[in-house]
């Protein structure tokens, strides 16, 4: 690790102050990807800006009839917290299928969503990546791309988002609340983490000296119809070849609502609402959940060892939606998938 | 602005990185360091504590060799800065036995031979010591599950398994 200046923020406007009176600071919270990254030399501030201390760890009913989440709520707290099992297990499940639980008590909210790709090449500070040095090339393209993403890509990047947490939070459309100079905003799900583009160096559009305060879940947690199925090399502690986060709402059935949302394929969690709304009206039986499989992998293009991933990206959503129909969210203890 | 000017300018804006004190309970005794940010906790124990029970598997969050118990939670060590523990308690396996009685877990992987090379056993048991104290494991395969965090190289996990639940049945 490069050597570096430590101070903590003693408020969130303490912490913007010092964020912005130093372009080479970084803010720290959990550490556990950010710490990673300067063992690598990916990552080097200057100086370490620790905002762990800041009091944004409570999980709130809003008056809208949501939850608001402190950014600083630990990923394990959140999981089993009672009105998250209870009103969005689908964010509990995917949540207990990452990581190990020694992460999930260090790494928050906020964080989860600001991680960084897990592409070999991004970690390997000796060949060419444009994410970690712009302009320098994708080493990933044409290397050992099997876990990297099949859509959404670009000629200058393909690396995936790495979170489930993320994924479940696209499903439910999530709004993130975000503090900066200029004062504060809310952020839809959607609009928060970017494609890669030219621009691979930038994950989301939180603007530089922004912090990320809080994360609201609307009213609806879809907790009756609901399933995250991670698709992994392990069975557990490993990042995934492919996710799904499905929710339904059914009348008999008849789909009412759905949501959709993939991990492990792209740049960001991915949504595809023309699948959702083609659901819409439909039975709920397998030929529906093909169609809408097919209408979210429109244009999925594989990079080689990635190819298997559009198969099984397929078979996943189908899958999941049917043990979301069923009322049989995939268990994330017992593996078995059914 | 004249060269010295910005000689000056560089000198007041520029320090170099200061150590920072600290003040820890370690296996309930208070210990002050003072320590550089860029030290992980795993690093502070080992080579500033003479506390080397805590491994240095992977140093990447990808082994659970470093696990340690934080004001009761079990965390990896090497991806935790220890200025960033000010006033934490915390609780390595040397910690664990009381009065010369080795902890349950401690006994349970004894009598389970749940080891080989050992080098992952501390924080297998402090891991353990954490997974207990959540309560949120019943069965084997939720034991399994919320110790994924823990490799064993020797593949001693059928045996680790049943060290734990030992101890489960016996807290």
């Amino acid at each position: 690790m490069n050597p570096f200046h430590y101070t903590r923020a003693s408020d969130v406007s303490d912490a913007i102050r010092q964020i912005a009176a130093d372009p080479a600071a970084k803010f720290i919270a959990g550490g556990t990807n950010l710490i990673d990254l300067m063992k690598y030399d990916v990552e080097h501030p200057a100086r370490l800006v620790d905002i762990s201390h800041l009091p944004l760890r409570s999980v709130e009913e809003t008056s809208g009839g949501g939850l608001r989440i402190g950014a600083l709520v630990p990923n394990s707290d959140l999981a089993y917290h009672p009105l998250i099992e209870q009103r969005y297990p689908l964010i509990a499940s995917a949540i207990l299928s990452g990581a190990s639980q020694q992460l999930r008590n260090m790494a928050s909210t906020g964080g989860n969503l600001v991680q960084r790709t897990r592409c070999f090449y991004f970690y390997d500070a000796v060949t060419p990546c444009n994410k970690r040095q712009p302009g320098s090339g994708c080493s990933a393209i044409s290397g050992i791309n099997r876990i990297n993403a099949i859509l959404g890509t670009s000629e200058a990047c393909i690396a995936t988002h790495p979170s489930d947490l993320c994924v479940a939070l696209a499903a439910l459309e999530a709004i993130v609340h975000v503090v900066g100079p200029a004062g504060a905003r809310a952020i839809a799900f959607s609009d928060f983490h970017r494609l890669p583009g030219d621009t691979p160096q930038r994950d989301t559009n939180l603007e530089p000296n922004e912090i990320i305060t809080a994360i609201e879940l609307p009213p609806k947690g879809f907790r009756a119809n609901y399933s995250y199925l991670k698709i992994r090399d392990r069975l557990s502690y490993a990042f995934a070849l492919v996710s799904v986060a499905a929710a339904l709402e059914l009348d008999g059935d008849t789909i009412k609502e759905a949501r959709l949302a993939l991990g492990g394929v792209a740049h960001k969690p991915w949504r595809v609402t023309a699948a959702e709304a083609a659901l819409r009206g439909q039975r709920a039986d397998a030929g529906a959940f093909a169609q809408a499989a097919d209408l979210v992998l429109r244009g999925a293009k594989g990079y080689g060892h990635n190819n298997f991933k559009i198969g099984l990206a397929r078979r996943a959503i189908v899958r999941t939606l049917s043990q979301a129909a069923r009322g049989t969210p995939q268990s994330q203890s017992v593996k078995k998938i059914r | 602005m004249a060269q010295s000017d910005t000689a000056e300018a560089i000198r007041t804006t520029v320090t170099a990185p200061q150590k920072i004190p600290v003040t820890l309970t370690v296996n309930g005794a208070r210990v002050e360091l003072a320590i550089a940010p860029w030290t992980t906790l795993l690093d502070a124990l080992r080579d500033r504590l003479d506390l080397t029970g805590t491994k240095k598997g992977c140093d990447h969050g990808q082994c659970g060799a470093c696990t340690v118990l934080v004001d009761g939670r079990r965390i990896n060590s090497c991806l935790t800065l220890a200025v960033m523990k000010e006033g934490a308690e915390v609780t390595t396996v040397e910690g664990l036995a009381t009065d010369g009685t080795l902890h349950p877990l401690q006994q349970a992987f004894i009598d389970h031979d749940a080891f080989q090379c050992g080098y992952c056993t501390s924080g297998q048991i402090c891991s353990a010591a954490g997974l207990i104290a959540e309560g949120k494991a019943k069965t084997a395969d939720e034991i399994r599950e919320l110790m994924s965090g823990n490799i064993c190289r020797c593949g001693a996990y059928p045996n680790i398994v049943a060290a734990i639940q030992q101890a489960m049945e016996r807290s």
